[in-house]
């Protein structure tokens, strides 16, 4: 029996969560006030949930891996550089690459609310979000680095860099060995998500 | 920390909250810094009383941020309150199926 004939257990339509409603609410009233285009919503959540992504910031690592000069110039003034790229921050923010190396391990954190460089990694992680690793990342990085499965060395001095709105940060994890003969391509494959925020490392191949 | 909630929206409405946000922000109602402070304030209020998952909660927060923020926009809470009624009444009076809408008249009409 086709679903849609079940009408005596479903008498009406499921109804959604209240704040699904209240969200229903405050949409209905701002289109109604002029303030919001159902179409540009349909577009930022469009693009949000399927055009931007960790695949991005993982093109800018690959091809600074591959070319010397790039990763300079992405140092130096990663907004300009991503941005020629064609990766736009929405609220005019900030890009600031950071390079991880056998001396220093880079990881970002928004202690105060989920700040996020959106154009190259898209929408954080839950737990990028939770108490939990807000909280703790600056207060035992390594601790949080372990969970993750990253373990150091002693050796190896942690950076922790507090996101804000005005300024995001990209991590550059280290280059896996053995890469030597990869070509960009290849090496994009190897960039986690994670390895861009710092909680992981890059794949090996 | 790793095992938490994982995916781009995990609920219709965490996207849209998010997306007109985003919206009104490039439309210059407020600037980002702006949210981000009054969002960040927001959060910690919530995380005084429980750890915060970084999922539902966090978007629970947004929402009573968005919320705060509108009033000064002309959209009460009480406009809120009776515009959600009238959605709640509409999907439990639409049948299963057909696509839900508000009346012509009613709250939406008086706005």
């Amino acid at each position: 029996m086709p679903h849609d004939h079940h009408d005596d257990d479903h008498p009406h339509s499921l109804l959604p969560p209240e704040p699904a409603l209240r969200v229903k609410a405050l949409e209905t009233l701002l289109i109604e006030k002029g303030l919001v285009d159902p179409a540009a919503l349909d577009e930022i959540i469009e693009t949000y949930s399927h055009k931007i992504g960790p695949r991005n910031g993982a093109r800018v690592v690959a091809r600074a891996w591959s070319d010397p000069a790039f990763k300079k110039a992405l140092l130096e003034d990663a907004t300009k550089v991503v941005a020629e790229l064609g990766f736009f921050g929405r609220q005019g923010e900030h890009v600031v690459a950071v390079e991880n190396t056998n001396a220093v391990h880079n990881m970002i954190v928004c202690t105060l609310c989920s700040c996020y460089p959106w154009p190259l990694l898209g929408i954080p992680p839950g737990w990028y979000k939770s108490d939990a690793y807000r909280a703790r990342a600056v207060r035992e990085p390594r601790k949080v680095l372990a969970e993750f499965g990253v373990h150091l060395s002693d050796e190896t001095a942690v950076r922790v860099w507090d996101s804000t709105a005005e300024i995001r940060y990209l991590v550059i994890p280290e280059r896996p060995d053995g890469t030597d003969d990869l070509d960009e391509g290849a090496l994009l494959e190897l960039v986690t998500r994670d390895s861009m925020i710092g909680t992981g490392l890059a794949k090996t191949p | 920390m790793k095992d938490l909630p994982d995916p781009v929206f995990s609920e219709p409405w965490h996207a849209h909250i998010f997306a007109m946000t985003v919206h009104l922000s490039e439309a210059k109602l407020f600037t980002w810094p702006d949210w981000a402070d009054a969002f960040s304030q927001t959060l910690r209020r919530y995380g005084l009383t429980k750890t915060l998952d970084g999922g539902n909660d966090y978007y629970l927060a947004w929402l009573e941020t968005l919320e705060g923020f509108l009033k000064g926009h002309g959209v009460s809470p009480e406009k809120v309150e009776e515009v959600r009624q009238a959605w709640e009444t509409a999907y439990l009076t639409t049948p299963h199926g057909t696509p839900v809408r508000l009346p012509r008249s009613g709250p939406r009409a008086r706005l």
